[in-house]
């Protein structure tokens, strides 16, 4: 978690802001090609800061709630689309273990389809990258940085695991929110 | 951990047959882990015995176990004449193939110090190394630099673009093969940048392990191959 959070996120946030102050002069100076080129550190280390922003409040410890159930609309949703949480449980560990290389497995709601998905992405690539109408309820981060210094290879492991952290509470409320 | 127990030889299978089926109209090649030409800890202190072990224990067998599984259902479903299962496996023979592939290299790109590990190239890789990047270091400190920037998982390449008879530096994503990036391009050195190759030791600072892994790059068999390609 320190590291995480102290070392890889924080370059994130460092990076991003570097590449904005870049990225206010290439517009100021008119040069098109200096901005085309800072794209990808835009795009990597702007979503390396949102996805974990996000990834912090989708953990809790356990005696502030984490790993319960969600309960009302969302607990409800999760049922009507995947029969049981288990079954969503078992959905995202399984995409989460098959991600090649790095990136972050999401459950997701379509705000225009009004149905819960589950995707990946690739890298820091933020979920809206994936449909312009998809909110972030939960991301697993999978880099193998999130899990290697506890559980080296075994991924699967990490994933079985992190289920008795995860602040549901959180994610039920930006459901609500999303739904009024 | 056990001194011993890294020290120890990192013997896994050997050779394997092909492998043919029951009622086999024909049968296919599978793969096997390749063992290593040094002690999991003979790359110390640059790459730690801990991190070479479960690297080709656990990562590089994976890789072989799950290439070795698509290529077998990837011969049933040619053989069924089932298209869409057919294309459905390519991101499975990609990965894991690329997989095998590029570790296979990976451990031969490496060698103990005393086995000359770290020694620069002589002869005429050496030279077209001075012809295309100025000098060694300039080489080190450019693939250094874009394996730092690679962006998530990926390798960073020496190559030799054999039509166009030139040294290049290139990064690959995930697994791909270098060979992706152009089918005349022949790996040389390829060093592994993702955060299994480092992490244990380095933790987030990739660019440390980069600075490290010259120790112990084998440059002998990239001159082999060099050459070889240069005949």
């Amino acid at each position: 978690m320190q590291i995480h959070h102290q070392k890889h996120h924080q370059a994130y946030v460092t990076n991003y802001n570097n590449a904005l102050e870049q990225l206010d002069q290439a517009v100021s100076k008119g040069d098109a090609s200096a901005v085309v080129k800072l794209q990808s550190a835009i795009k990597f280390n702007g979503g390396g800061h949102v996805n974990h922003s996000i990834f912090w409040k989708n953990l809790a410890p356990v005696k502030e709630g984490g790993g319960e159930p969600p309960k009302g609309a969302l607990g409800g949703a999760i049922d009507t689309h995947f029969g049981s949480l288990e079954g969503l449980v078992k959905k995202m560990s399984a995409e989460g273990a098959a991600l090649q290389g790095s990136g972050w497995v999401w459950l997701g709601l379509d705000k225009e389809l009004k149905k819960l998905v589950v995707d990946t992405t690739a890298n820091q690539d933020p979920l809206v990258t994936k449909g312009g109408s998809l909110v972030p309820l939960v991301g697993i981060d999978v880099w193998e940085h999130a899990y290697y210094l506890q559980y080296k290879n075994v991924r699967p492991e990490y994933l079985k695991n992190v289920w008795k952290v995860i602040n549901w509470k959180y994610a039920s409320e930006v459901y609500e929110k999303e739904c009024k | 951990m056990a001194i011993r127990s890294l020290a120890s030889r990192r013997t896994l299978t050997g050779l394997k047959e092909t492998s043919s089926r029951l009622l086999g109209l024909r049968s296919i090649q599978t793969f096997t882990l390749p063992d290593l030409p040094y002690d999991y800890s003979a790359l110390e202190p640059a790459i730690s015995g801990e991190i070479m072990q479960i690297h080709h224990q656990k990562h590089h067998q994976a890789y072989v176990t799950n290439y070795n599984n698509a290529l077998e259902q990837l011969d049933q479903a040619v053989n069924k004449g089932d298209a869409s299962a057919v294309v459905k496996l390519q991101s499975a023979i990609k990965f894991n193939g690329g997989g095998h592939v590029n570790h296979s290299i990976f451990w031969k790109n490496l060698a103990p110090v005393k086995e000359g590990g770290g020694e620069p190239p002589k002869g005429s890789l050496g030279g077209a190394i001075d012809t295309h990047f100025g000098s060694l270091e300039g080489l080190v400190k450019k693939m250094s630099a874009e394996g730092a920037a690679l962006q998530g998982s990926g390798w960073v390449w020496l190559g030799l673009d054999k039509e166009l008879k030139k040294l290049v530096v290139d990064t690959t994503a995930n697994q791909d093969p270098l060979v992706t990036k152009g089918g005349s391009l022949v790996p040389l050195v390829g060093i592994d940048v993702w955060e299994h190759a480092y992490y244990l030791q380095y933790k987030n600072v990739r660019p440390e392990y980069l600075k490290n892994v010259w120790k112990v790059i084998n440059w002998k068999y990239a001159s082999e191959v060099y050459e070889k390609e240069c005949k």
